[in-house]
């Protein structure tokens, strides 16, 4: 092929960029969006690389639309994937459920900015953790991964899709504006170095065959359109085969199929960078941008001789609950910068069951924190 | 924290299949219906079941099998259609079923992409999807069940609902126009537009015969009686008599001018293919400007780089 769809070597690119990259390495040929500040760089790049390797870029009329049509496609044997920020994600909303309810594999990004509403088109925020987690009506598990440079920005993408294979159900890359404008080296690992997971598809006799069924809390293979299983697909609380079923008794399983693929399989999905947590008195939890920050904060803090440790989340969601549970009574207190009013600070609280104190340094938007606030906030712990 | 279910009740698959056994393959039409899923849920009288057998009437004369074929509705009493189908169909949210068939179409450019759907679904909620997938000439068949009304709601006003009329929201009369679809359809790009009602089953079957040719974005409205709906309180009578209604008050004019089209209460409506032209679809376009440049321009680069 003229074109490579991955660019194995080192890179200097933008955290949107290294998403698109990571898109295509993973296999990502559908790319449906709409352009919104500060993710648009990532449809742009798509726009230019799609059709160079097979692939297809459409920009939608809207975000409800993107959405959608990445769910088509989906279903149309085509890894997809969509981005946006705030504004954009919350038109999503109905069509992530619509995702999360059919078991549609897909990727979105969000490389959020300051909100609500129309908020900091341009500026930083990390305040739709918790839209990504419970935006959409109704009980769904959730995957968002948060990468805190433009190198994860393409890690976590690939890995992404493939965890959105695994599960079969949309996930989240929950980037920032800073990571996301940020320009800094990448490596694109050779093809045989990436894992890149491919779908699984149906071979049973059709009669065998339940698209929707759970086993041993993992979704089935997914038929693609036309490969004749004839499967329905529907938002409405269906069984196994598909069909609606507007009883309790169906929606019992179908919901709980759905939350517990990803609860029962949380400690397998769960990537954390944890350091220092051994001896820590005062533990640094932080994801994203603010997760550089803090880092830097640790260190200065170690090299004064503190007892800090350093907690970044990589995956938001599923929560590192039982690391924190396990930290929480050998700890005096969690440190959770993060530019929102409180979102994972909430979680770690409610994890820590009181046995240690929780502080958020909350941000607004528009600006991240300092290693020196941070440094001073530890600093009454110590 | 603790959690307490209550005990799960599993799939019961051989009952499931007993059941299918016991019902499918007595109606005619049960190799393009999924096995298990009749009885439907339309009302009697409703011209739902007739805009569905148009359309499997209308695959059969193209000899299209199943396998090629998949249907995309939005929500409604339309919007079942799709799970009827004994074909891969996808029951989507209210108003994008276009989005979702434009990713499927574009994934799968091999399949007949069908979205059947409510005039609600497709021109309140859906009505911007709808105008630029038309623009776009995305190739899929769109076939808008029109009945003047959100039946599955229960009768309230639809953007489609003539001047006066009465609906569930509109106890005194409309106090808006409704849409001329065809008109809309045309005007936003449509290479095929045609009109029929219940009362015109063959010409149905044609029309969506037709479209099974064309590619690019092609747009049937049917109209169809929803005696629950609109029927009663506009004083139509039942789904049979609404039926007569629509035929008797129907001016067949193929080749019309699709502005000629808008409907008024008791009005004439006029019926016919409207618009059969031809123009390059988005893939096309897609392939042809793009693609090619895009992997143009690959290609030099490897010829410098061999050099
Ligand atoms: C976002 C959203 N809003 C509202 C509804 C409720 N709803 C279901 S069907 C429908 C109207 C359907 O009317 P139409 O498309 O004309 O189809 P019909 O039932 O007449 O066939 C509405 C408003 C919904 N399902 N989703
Ligand atoms: S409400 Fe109207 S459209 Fe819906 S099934 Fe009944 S008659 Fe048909």
């Amino acid at each position: 092929m003229a074109h490579k769809d991955i660019l194995t070597g080192e890179h200097f690119i933008h955290g949107d960029a290294a998403c698109a990259e990571g898109g295509l390495a993973a296999g990502c040929r559908f790319f449906a969006g709409y352009p919104i500040t500060p993710a648009t760089e990532v449809a742009e790049r798509m726009a230019r690389r799609l059709p160079e390797v097979g692939g297809v870029y459409i920009q939608m009329e809207d975000e409800i639309a993107s959405m959608a049509a990445i769910l088509g496609a989906s279903w149309g044997g085509v890894k997809s994937m969509t981005s946006t920020s705030g504004p954009g994600f919350s038109l999503m909303m109905e069509n992530i459920g619509l995702g999360m309810m059919t078991e549609t594999p897909c990727v979105v990004v969000n490389i959020q900015r300051g909100g609500p509403s129309t908020g900091l088109p341009t500026l930083v925020g990390q305040a739709d953790i918790m839209q990504a987690r419970w935006g959409s009506h109704g009980d769904y598990g959730c995957i968002a991964l948060a990468p805190s440079s433009p190198q994860e920005c393409f890690d976590l993408t690939v890995h992404a899709f493939n965890l959105s294979e695994i599960y079969r159900q949309p996930v989240f890359v929950m980037a920032d504006e800073v990571v996301g404008h940020m320009t800094e080296k990448v490596v694109i690992p050779p093809r045989r170095e990436l894992t890149v997971v491919e779908r699984t598809y149906p071979n049973m006799p059709k009669n065998d065959y339940f698209p929707f069924e759970s086993t041993g809390s993992l979704p089935a293979p997914m038929a693609t359109a036309g490969q004749g299983y004839n499967v329905h697909v529907t938002g409405l609380t269906h069984d196994e085969r598909g069909y609606p079923v507007i009883t309790d008794i169906v929606q019992e399983r179908n919901v709980r199929h759905i939350v517990d693929k990803i609860r029962k399989n949380a400690e397998k999905i769960i990537r954390v960078e944890a350091i220092g947590l051994t001896d820590a008195e005062v533990v640094l939890t932080a994801y994203g941008c603010t997760a550089r920050v803090a880092r830097q904060a640790f260190e200065n803090l170690r090299d004064r001789g503190h007892k800090v440790g350093f907690l970044r989340l990589i995956t938001v969601w599923p929560f590192p609950s039982n690391l924190i549970r396990e930290l929480a009574p050998r700890v005096r207190a969690f440190v959770v910068p993060e530019i929102n009013y409180g979102q994972v600070a909430y979680e770690v609280e409610r994890t820590a069951q009181g046995k240690a104190e929780v502080m958020l340094m909350a941000l607004m938007g528009g600006s991240i924190h300092t290693p020196e606030e941070i440094e001073d906030a530890v600093g009454e712990y110590l | 924290m603790k959690v307490r279910l209550r005990e799960l009740q599993p799939f019961d698959k051989e009952a499931a299949e007993a059941a299918i056994k016991h019902d499918h393959g007595l109606h005619p039409h049960d190799e393009y219906l999924k096995p298990g899923r009749i009885p439907h849920i339309w009302c009697p009288g409703c011209g739902l079941g007739v805009v569905l057998t148009t359309f499997i009437e209308a695959m059969r004369r193209k000899n299209i099998t199943p396998d090629q074929c998949a249907v995309v509705s939005g929500i409604g009493c339309t919007g079942r259609v799709a799970g009827y189908l004994n074909m891969d169909t996808y029951h989507t949210t209210h108003g994008r079923a276009i989005p979702f068939a434009t990713g499927l179409a574009l994934a799968k450019p091999d399949l007949h992409v069908t979205v059947f759907s409510g005039d609600g679904d497709l021109f309140a909620i859906g009505g911007n999807h709808m105008i630029h997938a038309a623009r776009r000439n995305v190739n899929l068949k769109v076939i808008c069940v029109n009945n003047f009304n959100y039946g599955m709601t229960g009768g309230q006003v639809a953007p489609t609902t003539p001047l006066g009329a009465k609906t569930s929201t509109t106890p005194r009369g409309n106090a808006e126009p409704g849409f001329n679809l065809p008109h809309l359809a045309h005007a936003a790009g449509a290479v095929y537009v045609a009109r029929w009602t219940t009362f015109h089953p063959r010409q149905l079957v044609h029309s969506i015969s037709q479209t099974f040719d064309k590619t690019g974005f092609t747009f049937v409205e049917a109209i169809a009686p929803c005696p629950t709906g609109y029927g009663r309180p506009n004083k139509l009578g039942a789904g049979l008599d609404e039926m007569k209604f629509y035929g008797e008050h129907s001016e067949i004019r193929n080749g019309a001018p699709p502005g000629d089209a808008e409907i008024e209460l008791r009005g004439k409506i006029v019926v016919g293919t409207f618009i059969d032209v031809d123009r390059p679809d988005f893939l096309t376009s897609y392939n042809s400007r793009i693609v090619s440049a895009a992997q143009a321009k690959g290609k030099q680069k490897e010829k410098v780089k061999i050099a």
